[in-house]
């Protein structure tokens, strides 16, 4: 049987998530694909395109590749337009000539940005916000100006004015409607958002028509409107709303609206029965819908539909919540009471900067719309309740009152019906998530990786995990934390007893909370807490047997018994004089000898004999040990940054030393990783790391919770352009609060997406002290700071400790059992069949 | 079979909760003294998992009413008074240990 071909026009979010379905579903194989792109790059993700300038990639942005479009076997065609198509002879036509048969013809052309028919607005530096290529141009055109101005006051039009903010331009916005998000708010919702931006310093002239834009005096353009006002500034970005891109379907008769987008019907068919439209061009009902969700729904009916299915598209639910400039906005259904007779409940808080508003059925029964601004926690309650048509409580204020004592709780997940869409990025239904649950999904992690649920904005990650718990209640899977069969505890809870009960050995622990003997789980567990809290030795005699031999020997246990050496080179800022005694330590023993991941050497081979002797040298020489052998703070990576880097802004070696040699010796739940780059190329790769730190002109930007490693994770961006001090606070807070909160072995990007409220909460917690914690986080740091000692050092100074490190307690001979041989002119331990073959055996160096 | 017992070291090189390896004979023996009730054992000192001579620096403790030391390589236990792996179907040597004036004596 023949494939039938599809042809998708438009390689954008849509058109990739076309393709996408496609591949996923079980009838791929009857189907070819080829699709287009005037763009040079195959789809990305235009809804974090501002991540761009907080220094994301456009390989960040990515969502797909060539290699995922080879590999199941759909054909693409970059930078080069579709022009013609030919519904007679069933082609398309590219503009170099190309043409392409098709059975099924996808358009997901989507959209331009308007730009409005202002003379003068075709100069240099007036530009528009929609690709990554215009924010390439946003870019240069703002290394060259002092003054922004966005054209539109819209969602768009907001994330742009961040941009140039963050930018370090004096930014303007200039709205032609008389409020703020004129779509998505209300009156007292645009009001309040107006106070929030112009407090950050984003002036918003609203009311305004420009008429024309001519040369400034002061600089380099001066916009002139309606009233008879003007405003001057060097750069100009257009984010005055969207329009389909219909040309194509235009120039070839397909039927089009009024006001332009392509016409569709309920199973997105245009005029012509094999040609669909999809996402931005296409127009249902009278309607443009310029959100991602509904486009992704609409790929989904189409494909459906050619499938021979009859699912239907039958309107969107426009619903919003994002932050904008840091303000939180929510915007569900019918924001502006426009349903004739309802009614609406209002919530303003001046001294919090808090409005919510809900609009409710003249019956007083449904949720119709709302509006929140400054908190917009409610949202998921409040869409949930208005997208289901769920009865609402017999008092609605409570849905926006803040909570006190005695108060109604919002309505539970319990009562939303299975059909309840919980993830809208992705199409999430309250079902899915509770069958991937009853399917052996137990965590968040797990969850995402199977629904792929709140891994879109993130907005609903507080909801699903609300379904998750009451789904595995119901399952009767009690949530089991206990960290071994000794303690009924999670670690988050043993941290908790040790710290308020002042407990400072595992047996004091053990008697008071715990059965047994412990076991090689709990005991390194509690030992790692009890370090974290009261940094003692942790080679007293009370806290010995708790530890990993790693711990005990301060070394790396390798495969063969040795262990690996791996001092501290802070910053990885070494002087020559240090490295040649390196060299000359590995040469004196014999070690193997390779350089890092974490900017340092590492040593292996050496025998339990030899590790005090070695380290004198390494002490002597003025290393410390870099507990690389621990549950641990272990390197801050930096590049060389702007004392030496042509392109560097900031001392990133000298932030990393610093930061290095405060948090060195901290024991957490995991090994942490740090690392300091001194501009936006990100030399420094501090993006992949548990605490990330990039240089910005205006000081530094905080990254969390990457990790590179098993499961890599990009680090969320936490803070913008801070000082030094702030930095550091924040950072003591965030590494306290995570000792005191994660899992034995837990990663902090683990710990983050199992975080309730994700990274918004954290947010509350470190920056804007929300549980009143930060002082107390910063005293516990400081005294783990204050009690840092090299590990190695007191351990070189106590005659009884050293006399473990001993192969025999009653002979100094050493492990014959230690076999090397030579490859690369370095030793190795030799493999099983190498131990009894002829190959040349060298022995270890003896001292 | 006669046994000849061997002083390996003084009591207090064991502390509670820890494992010292000793040569005995031509044989690694690995020495665990309990935390909780201060007992001797010794056990082999050769990880066959891992096969590598380790045990003696693994972490002790309780799995059930079983005492364990896990292998510090791979993690394995095995049960202090007879040498069996809980884990894969291997037994260790075990060996006879007592105290005798503040010494610490295997036969082997």
């Amino acid at each position: 049987m023949n494939k039938q071909r599809i042809v998708v026009v438009g390689n954008g979010m849509v058109g990739h998530k076309f393709i996408d379905n496609l591949i996923a579903s079980d009838q791929s194989g009857q189907f070819e694909v080829i699709t287009f792109s005037e763009e040079p790059r195959l789809a990305y993700d235009r809804v974090q395109l501002s991540k761009y300038f907080a220094g994301a990639t456009a390989e960040d942005l990515a969502l797909t590749n060539e290699d995922y479009y080879q590999a199941h076997g759909v054909n693409y065609v970059l930078s080069d337009k579709v022009e013609r198509l030919d519904f007679i002879n069933k082609e398309v036509i590219t503009a170099s000539g190309r043409r392409e048969a098709y059975d099924k013809l996808v358009l997901a052309t989507g959209s331009f940005p308007f730009v409005p028919p202002i003379p003068g607005n075709d100069q240099p530096h007036c530009l528009v916000y929609r690709t990554i290529e215009d924010l390439e141009a946003i870019t240069k055109s703002a290394k060259q100006s002092q003054v922004g101005v966005v054209v539109g006051g819209g969602l768009l039009g907001l994330e742009a004015a961040n941009a140039l903010k963050q930018a370090g331009l004096s930014t303007h916005v200039v709205e032609f409607a008389p409020r703020l998000m004129a779509v998505q708010l209300d009156e007292g919702g645009g009001q309040l958002l107006r106070r929030k931006i112009e407090a950050m310093g984003v002036t918003v002239h609203t009311q305004k028509a420009t008429t024309e834009i001519v040369a400034g005096e002061k600089c380099r353009y001066r916009m002139n409107f309606a009233d008879g006002s003007h405003l001057e500034t060097d750069m100009i970005l257009f984010s005055a709303g969207i329009r389909p891109q219909d040309e194509l379907a235009r120039l070839c008769g397909l039927e089009l609206g009024e006001r332009g987008g392509i016409k569709v019907n309920n199973y997105c068919q245009t005029s012509e029965p094999d040609v669909y439209a999809i996402g931005e061009c296409a127009l249902w009902s009278g309607q443009i819908f310029g959100l991602v969700a509904p486009g992704y729904h609409m790929a989904k009916v189409a494909l459906s539909h050619i499938m021979g299915g009859d699912e239907a598209f039958t309107g969107a639910d426009m619903s919003t919540k994002l932050k904008l400039l840091g303000v939180d906005v929510a915007s569900v259904g019918d924001a502006q009471g426009r349903t004739p007779n309802s009614k609406s409940y209002i919530y303003s808080n001046d001294v919090e900067d808090i409005y919510k508003r809900i609009v409710v059925s003249a019956d007083g029964k449904r949720l119709l719309g709302a509006v929140m601004v400054g908190d917009a926690e409610a949202y998921g309650t409040l869409q949930q309740l208005c997208v289901n048509a769920m009865d609402l409580p017999a008092d609605p204020n409570v849905l926006i009152l803040p909570a006190v004592d005695g108060a109604a709780q919002l309505m539970g997940v319990d009562s939303l019906p299975d059909t309840a869409q919980i993830c809208s990025c992705f199409d999430v239904s309250k079902g899915a998530i509770c069958c991937a649950v009853q399917a052996g999904a137990q965590n968040m992690g797990e969850l995402k990786a199977s629904t792929l649920a709140s891994t879109g904005c993130g907005g609903c990650s507080a909801l699903v995990k609300q379904v998750m718990d009451a789904e595995l209640t119901k399952l009767g899977v009690e949530v089991n934390n206990d960290i071994c069969e000794h303690f009924a505890y999670s670690r988050q809870q043993l941290a908790d007893i040790v710290r308020v009960k002042k407990i400072r050995s595992f047996s004091a622990l053990l008697e008071s909370h715990g059965t047994g003997h412990g076991c090689d789980v709990c005991k390194p567990a509690i030992g790692s807490i009890l370090a974290s809290f009261w940094n003692d030795y942790i080679l007293e005699d009370d806290h010995i047997g708790l530890q990993d031999t790693n711990d005990i020997f301060l070394g790396n246990l390798q495969k063969d018994g040795t262990y690996s050496v791996v001092p501290r080179v802070a910053g990885g800022e070494i002087t020559p004089e240090k490295l040649i005694v390196l060299g000359q330590v590995a040469k004196q023993f014999n070690l193997y000898t390779k350089i890092t991941g974490g900017q340092r050497v590492d040593l292996f081979g050496a025998q339990l004999n030899d590790l005090p002797t070695i380290w004198q040298q390494l002490v002597d020489a003025g290393f410390e040990t870099g507990h690389a052998y621990g549950k641990s703070v272990r390197t801050v990576k930096s590049c060389v940054g702007s004392t030496w880097c042509r392109y560097g802004v900031d001392d990133s070696v000298g932030l990393a030393i610093d930061i290095e040699d405060r948090y060195k010796g901290l024991r957490s739940p995991h090994k942490l990783k740090f690392a300091v780059s001194g501009c936006t190329r990100e030399c420094a790769e501090a993006q992949s790391k548990d605490v990330g730190i990039i240089a910005t002109e205006k000081g530094w930007n905080l990254y969390v919770c990457g990790n590179g490693g098993m499961r890599p994770r990009h680090a969320d961006l936490f803070a913008t352009d801070l000082d030094s001090d702030t930095l550091i606070r924040y950072i003591d807070r965030f590494l306290m609060f995570y000792v005191r909160t994660a899992d034995r072995l837990q990663r902090t990007s683990v710990w983050l997406e199992n975080l309730e409220g994700g990274l918004d909460y954290l947010k509350q917690v470190i920056i804007e002290d929300s549980l009143g914690l930060g002082a107390e986080l910063e005293v516990e740091m400081q005294h783990v700071i204050s009690r840092y000692q090299c590990e190695w050092k007191t351990t070189l100074s106590d005659p009884a400790k050293l006399k473990r490190f001993s192969h025999f307690i009653n002979s100094d001979a050493r492990d014959d059992n230690l076999v090397y041989v030579q490859e690369r002119a370095q030793v190795r331990p030799a493999r099983e069949q190498e131990r009894i073959s002829t190959v040349e055996v060298v022995e270890p160096a003896l001292v | 079979m006669s046994v000849s017992w061997h002083v390996v070291c003084r009591s207090e090189a064991v502390i509670p909760g820890t494992g010292v390896c000793a040569l005995v004979e031509g044989k690694q023996v690995a020495i665990f003294r309990t935390f909780k009730d201060r007992q001797l054992f010794a056990l082999d000192n050769f990880d066959p998992i891992g096969r590598a001579n380790v045990l003696s620096r693994g972490i002790q403790g309780s799995i059930g009413e079983t005492l364990v030391v896990a292998s510090p390589l791979y993690k394995q236990h095995f049960a202090l008074a007879t040498g069996l792996c809980l884990e894969e179907d291997v037994r260790i040597p075990v060996y006879e240990v007592r105290e005798q004036h503040g010494l610490i004596e295997v036969a082997a």
